[in-house]
């Protein structure tokens, strides 16, 4: 698929609009629709079509192995950082009350922080998923 | 009890025993992973339809409407449809090992291969 | 309509237009549930439904090179044991409060409080992500585990043993 003229200039003008779609999708979870899984699973999906459309090994040059494995774990321990922020800051676990001055202020940054991790694993996961599923090949004999 | 207000019910359980029979029924193990998505999907409905009212509006706060249908519902099957595809996901890689190593994703032949196995020992 | 793309998915042999039907499965569930004003729901489902379970659906079916297999000799059991199964629950459901009843035990419990509230308490206009991400926080950090958890055991499924093969050479 990487000859056909028409699926990479479309795929090259599609890919960056969706990228932007999940980063609106994510941040504007708190007044419409949608939110951090959403948003992370629309990125993945981003990606795996320009995998589907470039080929595995472009997709793994733009983003290697090690930066997929890392954003699978380092989601859920965002998520757990802001759960012991609120205990190191005097409150019980994952209370975002005391996250800044003001009560509400503080919802505000824990629920995004919260959102972030989960975008970042849920993305991660669905990727990683999909690199294993791709780059195994047919038929082999593997452990 | 009119035939309207027990509807929803009733296109849950036909999903819901759609997605049964095809897990109990097919031999193919990714033809049952499906039936169990579909169950999966009943079982959201299954969450979501009492909830909603009608004359509501999405949970959602804002200017102008006084109600909104039930928020609670939508927070466990958002949960559950993420944790569905996880299941999937888990799955599918599971029905690739075993087509390696028995050769066939039927159900039939990969339990006459252990059959074998055990009478040879 | 969707029990009419289910009966098909049941009754084709072709996996390949089964992971098809269960595409266009999703996206018929996802405008069901936009009726039933669950936005959130609708687009998570349908983004996960219709997206990446059909995407991995169809990479697992290249790995494993589906046709499902001529039919064994048609029992009836399972028809009859769902069926049965089928008229239990409809006779339960017959108990369950009708359609759209505002007095049904699901609306009056702590929902009022979460919707009246979650301006005030969060500042988040969306009742469902206040809920998930505030009032219900802790559930949220279980489904991420599960998440990651599911990943890590697909990494330990489907690795390739590069050591044993190099063994192997020597």
């Amino acid at each position: 698929m990487r000859r056909d003229i028409v699926l990479r200039v479309i795929a090259k003008l599609l890919i960056p609009f969706m990228l932007l779609f999940a980063l609106y999708v994510q941040f504007h979870g708190d007044l419409g629709p949608g939110g951090g899984f959403q948003a992370g699973v629309i990125i993945a999906a981003s990606i795996i079509f320009y995998t589907i459309i470039f080929g595995l090994p472009e997709a793994r040059r733009l983003l290697p192995e090690w930066i997929v494995e890392t954003m699978v774990a380092s989601g859920v321990l965002i998520y757990a950082g802001v759960g012991v922020l609120g205990i190191l800051l005097g409150g019980n676990y994952l209370d975002y009350f005391v996250l800044d001055h003001d009560p509400v202020h503080g919802q505000h940054r824990g629920i995004f922080w919260i959102e972030v991790g989960v975008a970042v694993t849920v993305s991660g996961v669905m990727l990683k998923i999909f690199y294993m599923f791709a780059g195994r090949r047919r038929d082999e004999d593997n452990g | 009890m009119s035939l309207a207000s027990h509807y929803s019910y009733w296109v849950t359980i036909f999903l819901m025993i759609a997605g049964l029979y095809i897990v109990i029924a097919r031999g193919n193990l990714v033809k049952k992973l499906i039936g169990l998505g579909i169950f999966q999907t009943s079982v959201y409905l299954l969450y979501i339809a009492p909830g909603k009212l009608i004359g509501g509006t999405a949970p959602i706060v804002a200017e102008g409407f006084r109600t909104y249908s039930n928020p609670l519902p939508h927070v466990l099957i958002l949960t559950a449809i993420v944790v569905g595809v996880a299941t999937l996901a888990l799955g599918l890689a599971i029905v690739v090992r075993i087509r390696e190593a028995y050769g066939t994703i039927e159900e039939d032949e990969i339990l006459a291969q252990d059959r074998r196995e055990e009478e040879q020992v | 309509m969707m029990a009419i793309v289910v009966l098909a998915m049941i009754n084709q042999r072709n996996l390949f237009a089964v992971v098809v039907l269960g595409g266009i499965y999703s996206f018929l569930m996802a405008t069901v549930l936009v009726a039933l004003d669950a936005v959130d729901v609708a687009m998570t489902e349908a983004s996960v439904g219709a997206g990446i379970s059909t995407v991995l659906l169809l990479g697992a079916l290249y790995l494993t090179r589906g046709e499902e297999a001529k039919h064994a000799p048609r029992r009836l059991i399972p028809l009859v044991v769902s069926i049965a199964v089928g008229l239990a629950l409809v006779y339960g459901s017959l108990g369950l409060p009708a359609f759209s009843d505002p007095k049904a035990p699901i609306h009056t419990h702590v929902v009022p409080r979460y919707l009246n509230d979650t301006l005030k308490e969060t500042g988040v206009p969306n009742a469902v992500t206040s809920v998930l991400a505030s009032y219900r926080g802790y559930d949220t950090l279980g489904e991420t585990t599960v998440v990651f958890t599911a990943g890590a055991g697909v990494i330990a499924l489907l690795r390739r043993r590069r050591r044993v093969r190099e063994e192997d050479d020597k």
